[in-house]
């Protein structure tokens, strides 16, 4: 069946219901698809399970990322690689809910993460990994010696949605990404039950595409939206972390100052 | 009396970069291990890998070169060499799980006796099963053919982290072949860990002072720069 092609990027996500389980593919903010969350922000879903590495990862004064959606409480469990934010004196936004009650976690070695997803979309209901043997990460699961090394079995990862951010789509959903951008969104796009993807340049006719560039067949897609002028197609990192980086400052040269002025009566 | 400095970052990372053979397969992590990037040279042909699927990326671009799609596990941007490749997310960690990277760069919190280390999770108020930050660490230690570890020789409040037994939740068990340290180089040998090199200044008994685990001393021990 070909995928269905929307004309707005709110519509296309307009049907995601609360409790839905959605997938976000990206890798921080390369290949994140930062207009469909933000469209999936301005509607209502709540109590979502999102699926992801990390997330933007600009934190509340980037673009709609989770924090915007654990600040609305609108998040009952979060699952992949970055829970914490790996300063210990610095707890995450997640880790404090986590502390709180309010947000349940599921915290996955990066590798068994994509693995998991990819299973999904693979319909290999689970198997067996090295990674994490002997760690608390396998505690509770079932252990098996192959060949004379210990491994443990972790279970596919599944999704309602896939949010995903392509470079290149034609009608029949086939998909081109570009560079690292393309990390979780091609297994994403497998394991989603209903894969919606933003595509930063037109949408072209099938046959435009060379067959062998393809990255992610047309069938593992169910929705195609092209980014709108006034979207994000790709973000500068360096410029945004300098920004977010130059803003705290002049908040410190700003608050200093406020001190010492307040001494100084 | 001279004043004794610590080994830098720079240095450290150098000094790690010396201990790759060419033609390598590299990952490098999060932290101090990202720095090594800066010391690997053309002749060195080095490939590095990093976790999100790029393969054969080199120094940080320029902000001329600046390509919005090329980073690298850190989000910096780079450039890419002759060479090079993408895959995604599955297929990268498939190569690291196979055993392809030949050596894994990654910072740590404690090292111990027999090369398990800990390098994911302090906050042990957390429960079982999430931690500070766990990437692609263990799949890389578990898997890569040699494990370095570049870390401060103590904290910050001056306590080995060089220890007997790890006090934090282990991210993988005897893969560690190589600390590199502000005070000091160590190769794990099969009769422990060796000191190899030394930040200048320091004496054997300084650095084993503030060194946990029995150290043996290398015959050819030498200051580290």
């Amino acid at each position: 069946m070909l995928p269905k092609i929307y004309g707005s990027i709110d519509e296309i996500v307009a049907d995601i219901p609360d409790g839905a389980v959605i997938m976000v593919g990206g890798f921080g903010p390369v290949g994140y698809p930062f207009n469909l969350m933000a469209a999936l922000y301005r509607q209502t879903a709540t109590r979502l399970t999102f699926i992801s590495n990390a997330g933007a990862t600009f934190g509340r004064k980037g673009p709609i990322d989770f924090i915007h959606f654990y600040d609305q409480g609108r998040v009952a469990k979060f699952i992949g690689v970055g829970v914490g934010s790996g300063h210990p004196s610095y707890p995450s936004p997640l880790e404090r809910l986590v502390r709180e009650g309010k947000v349940e976690a599921e915290q996955v070695p990066q590798g068994t993460l994509a693995e998991r997803i990819r299973a999904a979309g693979a319909h290999i209901p689970a198997f067996y990994t090295p990674t994490g043997v002997g760690t608390e990460i396998a505690e509770g699961k079932e252990c098996r010696e192959f060949n004379g090394r210990g491994y443990i079995l972790e279970h596919a990862l599944h999704a309602d949605y896939a949010l995903v951010h392509a470079w290149k789509a034609d009608t029949m959903g086939n998909l081109v990404f570009r560079r690292s951008a393309r990390n979780f969104n091609v297994i994403m796009a497998m394991a989603g039950d209903c894969t919606i993807v933003e595509v930063e340049e037109p949408i072209v006719p099938a046959g435009e595409l060379d067959p062998d560039q393809i990255h992610t067949p047309g069938p593992w897609v169910q929705r195609l939206v092209q980014i709108p002028p006034d979207g994000i197609k790709k973000l500068n990192v360096r410029e945004w972390r300098e920004r977010l980086f130059n803003e705290r400052r002049l908040a410190q040269v700003a608050r200093s100052q406020e001190q010492s002025g307040e001494k100084a009566q | 009396m001279s004043v004794k400095e610590r080994l830098t970052r720079d240095q450290m990372a150098a000094i790690a970069a010396q201990h790759l053979e060419p033609g390598w397969v590299v990952n490098l992590g999060f932290g101090m291990p990202a720095f090594v990037s800066n010391f690997i040279y053309p002749e060195m042909s080095i490939i590095l890998h990093a976790e999100h699927g790029l393969l054969g990326y080199g120094p940080v671009a320029p902000p001329e070169l600046e390509d919005l799609d090329t980073t690298n596990a850190t989000g910096d941007f780079v450039t890419l060499l002759p060479g090079a490749a993408v895959m995604h997310h599955a297929d990268s960690f498939a190569m690291i799980r196979r055993g392809l990277i030949d050596c894994v760069i990654l910072g740590a919190y404690e090292v111990d006796s027999e090369g398990s280390f800990a390098n994911w999770k302090v906050s042990v108020d957390l429960p079982r099963g999430l931690g500070d930050a766990l990437g692609g660490a263990m799949d890389l230690a578990q898997c890569s053919k040699q494990v370095y570890i570049m870390m401060e020789h103590t904290t910050a409040d001056g306590r080995p982290r060089l220890v007997k037994q790890l006090s934090l939740p282990v991210t993988a068990i005897r893969v560690v072949k190589l600390v590199v340290t502000d005070l000091a180089v160590l190769a794990m040998t099969d009769k422990g860990f060796e000191l190899q090199a030394h930040a200048p200044g320091y004496t054997v008994e300084e650095i084993q002072a503030l060194t946990e685990i029995p150290l043996l001393v290398s015959p050819d021990l030498r200051p580290a720069v």
